[in-house]
Order: C-alpha cells, then sequence, then structure tokens
C-alpha cells in the first residue's frame, strides 16, 4: 500500500509538526533521564547481589533478609551443606565505611564484602591475601587506584586494592572484595557493637538444584530464610520502592506522551476533514487514511527519540559523576517501544474521526 | 450507450419521526459523450442527486447503474473502489491536496488506487496537463496557481482514471464570469473528445448553453427532460 500521501506532507510541511516533534523530544528526555536514574539507583544497590554466581541466598530468620542484621553460625552452615541438591556453600559479610584515600583530602564510601564462592567477574578468593581486595570501578571517580592501600572506617584498616571488578556496587557504595578473614578484621576493628566470630558469617550464598529454599529452610528447622538472587536483590533496603516509584512516574510521562499524541493528531485530522472527504470521494478508503495519521505519528516519534536521546546524552555528559544517571542501551530499546507504543495508541484515537468522515460531504461544500 | 441509469430513485432522510424527502422518484439517463446541465434553486436536491449518481450516497428506493454496474446495494468498500475507477468528480471548492504539485495531484488517483506513480502513470499525468493548457505548472503548488489554474488541474484529476462518467459540482462559482466560461469550454471540449458522460450541477444559467440537455429538478422531483434526446 502506496503511503507517499502522508510522507510527502511529513517532508514538505515539517513546521506543521514541528511542535509535537519538539514536546515528543523533550518526553523522550524525560523518560530516558527518569529511566538512566533508575538504572543508576537499581544497578549501583545491587550490582554486589546481582554478581552472585548462585541460586539463593540464605540470612538468618531473625535478619528480615537483611546482610547487616543476619548472622550464619557455623552449625547452621553445617545443616544447609548436608541439604539434598546442595553443591557448594560459601560464606557472605558486607560493612559500610568511609575510606581515607592516599592524596585524597575526602573519604571514599566503599562496602568491604568478604566472599568464599567468587561472584561473576571476581576472581576466586584463593587469589587474594589478608588485607588485599579487588574493588568495584566506580571507586576510581573517587581516587583510588590499584596499588593504593585503603585506610578503612575509623580504625583505618589497611586494605589494598589489587585489581578492579564492574558493576558490582553495594547500596551506592563501591564495593572491595575481600577474603573473609579480611572482611572480619574491619568489621570487628570499626563496627564492634556488631562483631562477628571466627566462625560466622552474614549469609550464605548455595549453588545446587531443585527447591533449595524450601529445603533449606526446612533442613534448619526455621533458623534459616532463603531467598532467590532476583529475591534478595528486590530485599535491599530502598530498592522495591525505589522501583516502584520510578515506574510511576515513568508510565505516568507515557500517558501524557499518549495525550500529547492523540491531542495533536486529533486536532489535524480535525484541520483534514474537509480534504478526507474530498480524498474519500475519489477512492481513498478509511483504512488508507488512518494508516497515513499512525505512519505520520510513528514518524514524528522516531524523529522526536532520536533528538531526545541526543539531548539526554549531552546532558548526561555534563551532569557531575555523583549523580546516579546510567543509560543503558536497554532503556533505549525500552523507552522507544513504549514511545510507538503510545503514539500509535494515541494516533488511534483519530481512527473514529476519519471513520466517520462523509465523502458526500465533499459535494456542495464551498469551503 | 447510457453510462448513468437512474431509475425511480428516492432518497428520505429521517430526523426523529419527521422524514425529509431529498430526491422524490427520480430517473435520469445519461449517454457517453453527452453533458447534461442540473439547475436547480438551493435544497432542491441537486447536490443528492449527484451524490447518488456517483456512488456516494446510497438511495432509499430505485436503482443506479453507472457504466454497466449497478451500484444500488453495493457496500462502502465496494462503492470506495468503485468511484475509484468509474467516476471523476470536481467539486465546488477545488480542493486540490496543498502540499501536492499539480502533476502529484492527479497521481494521487493512480497511488490511491495501488498503483506507484511510475513512468506510465506520470507521462499520462503531463499529457493531461499539457492538454488542459498546464504544461509548464506541473511542478507547482496549488498555492501558486490561480483560481482557474486549479480547477483545471481538478478537472485533470477527474479525468485521469478515465472515467466513464464525470460529475462537476458548481464548477464555475469561484470563478468570475470569463474564468467560468473558459472552464466550461474546456470542460466541453474534454467531455467531448473523450466520449465521456457528464453531469454539472449550477444554479448559473448562463453556463448551461454548454450542455447537451438541461435538466431541472425542484424539491427533488426533476422536471424537464430526464432522458436523452
Amino acid at each position: 500500500m502506496s503511503l507517499k500521501l502522508p510522507l510527502r506532507e511529513l517532508r514538505r510541511r515539517p513546521t506543521r509538526f514541528l511542535v509535537a516533534t519538539v514536546v515528543l523530544a523533550f518526553l523522550s528526555t524525560l523518560l530516558l533521564f527518569l529511566g538512566g536514574l533508575l538504572d543508576g539507583l537499581y544497578l549501583g544497590s545491587t550490582g554486589a547481589i546481582r554478581a552472585q554466581d548462585a541460586d539463593v541466598i540464605v540470612y538468618s530468620s531473625t535478619a528480615r533478609d537483611s546482610f547487616l542484621r543476619s548472622r550464619i553460625t557455623a552449625d547452621v552452615r553445617s545443616e544447609v551443606d548436608a541439604v539434598d541438591g546442595v553443591d557448594a556453600v560459601g560464606g557472605l559479610g558486607f560493612v559500610l565505611l568511609g575510606a581515607d584515600v592516599p592524596g585524597e583530602a575526602d573519604p571514599a564510601d566503599v562496602a568491604i564484602a568478604g566472599y568464599e564462592l567468587a561472584p561473576k567477574g571476581v576472581p576466586e578468593v584463593s587469589s587474594l591475601y589478608d588485607g588485599q581486595g579487588v574493588a568495584d570501578r566506580r571507586l576510581e571517580d573517587q581516587g583510588v587506584g590499584v596499588g593504593d592501600t585503603l585506610l578503612i572506617g575509623p580504625a583505618k584498616t589497611e586494605v589494598t586494592v589489587v585489581g578492579w571488578v564492574e558493576d558490582t556496587a553495594y547500596l551506592q557504595q563501591g564495593t572491595i572484595w575481600v577474603n573473609l578473614a579480611t572482611w572480619r578484621q574491619v568489621q570487628n576493628a570499626n563496627r564492634p557493637d556488631a562483631a562477628v566470630a571466627d566462625d560466622v558469617v552474614q549469609a550464605l550464598v548455595v549453588r545446587g538444584s531443585g527447591d533449595l529454599a524450601a529445603a533449606i529452610d526446612t533442613a534448619t528447622g526455621g533458623a534459616t530464610s532463603t531467598l532467590t538472587v532476583e529475591e534478595a536483590v528486590l530485599a535491599l533496603p530502598g530498592v522495591e520502592q525505589q522501583n516502584s516509584t520510578f515506574n510511576q512516574i515513568i508510565y505516568s510521562t507515557l500517558v501524557v506522551v499518549l495525550a500529547v499524541v492523540g491531542l495533536f493528531f486529533s486536532l489535524l485530522t480535525l484541520e483534514r476533514l474537509g480534504l478526507y472527504g474530498v480524498l474519500k470521494a475519489v477512492g481513498a478508503s478509511s483504512g488508507r487514511l488512518f494508516a497515513g495519521v499512525v505512519l505520520q505519528a510513528v514518524v514524528v516519534t522516531i524523529v522526536a527519540f532520536v533528538a531526545g536521546s541526543a539531548l539526554a546524552m549531552a546532558a548526561a555528559a555534563a551532569l557531575p559523576s555523583g549523580v546516579p544517571l546510567q543509560l543503558e542501551p536497554s532503556r533505549f530499546v525500552f523507552t522507544f517501544t513504549a514511545l510507538l507504543v503510545a503514539s500509535v495508541l494515541g494516533s488511534a484515537i483519530s481512527l473514529r474521526k476519519v471513520l466517520h468522515v462523509d465523502p458526500a460531504a465533499a459535494i456542495g461544500t464551498s469551503s | 450507450m447510457t453510462v448513468l441509469d437512474m431509475r425511480d430513485v428516492r432518497k428520505v432522510y429521517r430526523s426523529g419521526d419527521a422524514e425529509v424527502v431529498a430526491l422524490d422518484h427520480a430517473t435520469l439517463a445519461v449517454d457517453h459523450g453527452e453533458i447534461v446541465a442540473l439547475l436547480g434553486p438551493s435544497g432542491s436536491g441537486k447536490t443528492t442527486l449527484l451524490s447518488i449518481a456517483g456512488g456516494l450516497l446510497a438511495p432509499t428506493e430505485g436503482s443506479v447503474v453507472v457504466d454497466g454496474e449497478d451500484i444500488t446495494g453495493h457496500d462502502a468498500r465496494r462503492l470506495t473502489a468503485f468511484r475509484r475507477e468509474h467516476v471523476g468528480f470536481v467539486f465546488q471548492s477545488v480542493n486540490l491536496v496543498p502540499f501536492l504539485t499539480a502533476e502529484e495531484n492527479l497521481l494521487v488517483v493512480d497511488e490511491l488506487g495501488g498503483g506507484k506513480g511510475g513512468r506510465a502513470a506520470r507521462e499520462r499525468a503531463r499529457a493531461l496537463l499539457d492538454e488542459l493548457g498546464l504544461a509548464a505548472r506541473g511542478s507547482n503548488m496549488p498555492s501558486q496557481l490561480s483560481g482557474g489554474e486549479r480547477q483545471r488541474v481538478a478537472i485533470g484529476r477527474a479525468l485521469f482514471n478515465n472515467p466513464g462518467l464525470v460529475l462537476f459540482d458548481e464548477p464555475t462559482s469561484a470563478l468570475d464570469t470569463q474564468l467560468g466560461e473558459q472552464v466550461m469550454e474546456l470542460i466541453r471540449r474534454e467531455m467531448k473528445a473523450r466520449d465521456t458522460a457528464a453531469v454539472i450541477v449550477t444554479h448559473d444559467t448562463r453556463m448551461t448553453h454548454y450542455a447537451d440537455r438541461v435538466v431541472r429538478i425542484v424539491d427533488g422531483r426533476l422536471t424537464a427532460d430526464p432522458v436523452p434526446a
């Protein structure tokens, strides 16, 4: 089906579509910004958990799924080890502290993470000596370099950075992955009120098969609360609320996009009723005319999205690094798809008007 | 041979309990190459008759045969295709597509029929524009053309698909007398050259001498000479 007519109108009368394109471009930028902030916050909060190469994470049942409140003793660990389907178990512990960086006036915010089973991208723990750690790349922005010895917390516990890992931040702080002994040393020196014994960890990371969560919680007699990694990500403080708040704003903005496209093309259709009457009289079907409206809405949306994306990227580059804005390719794909769907639905508001154009009205009309 | 054959056509509009008879047992036949002027005051039913003849409106009663095809029972979809292939329209206000050139306005008819505006279609459009005295104006937009030129482009659009019947709705109402006469001369010349039937709605008696026959309509009834001589 030839749709030259609507494309020619776009090409020859671009100013007619300028207002809608500019408004949609700004809305695209807004959507990408909101999405980028959500992604930045989400990725920055959850990296250390998403990176876990495991099936489930085991907390103590009184911890309400919080690492900082959770304590797993050696007895409980033995019970977990013995569960059918469990292949590997590793201890995990976090402590959030400030760290003095050589040559930097301001302390860096770090999360010291003790591990046994290596998360994705993190080297095997056997490659680290006590007092050594691999740091999340985001700490580079705070002046940390490989070879630096950081003084962690008020006790100034020394940890030397020996390498980088990507996308493993924890609650917006750059994680430094250390062995469990180093983690305990940092924890006990800087948080004596929450000190842990030598055989205690905060949580267990478990690899295995079958319905592990139920089996583990049954085997420990209710002493544990076991979550899948996905559930553990959402159980991190604020993550779920953050997601739902941002998503509500994003979906509300998409409703505005739908309204803008709907209103704009409704007005344009109203303006064209006379012309549509003539075109129907000389043999255009309603379907062809409506397809033209949808095509124009789609083209306007594509142009607006490209402009909006360029604006969002330029603005993101100009922002200070502390703003947790992260423009991921998947966010562009989502925003583009959502805009297209909203613009097609918005233009569909004109369908009734196009269908109701009476070709007979072209006769006997003087203007 | 008859191109338009309307028999005993009635068109009744209902408004609540009231009935308005717009066309009352109208019978009209128009032959190939014949030009019929339809004359009548406002509200007499001219527009309704033209709309039914062109397949824009369905009659309440009676039958309509155009170019040998009985369109009385056609649904909206079939009527759309039928109009595209068999009927040309020239409207009172010129109604060209404002963002297309004169040549592209002719090609619209081809594109609406699924054509791609290929070389043959473009050559036909140029030949038509040449015939209508618009050879140099093919790339002009409607806003760059005079009223008379725009009306000639509209005539070209109506003739583009070689229809058997062309319906003109007050084609000279927006033109001064001299231009109006030029357009009527052109219409007569083109219709006769193609042996195409035409019905021209007008209220301007100065233009009726260009027609072969004048049919009057009052209160939805045809009052004079509704069949070819």
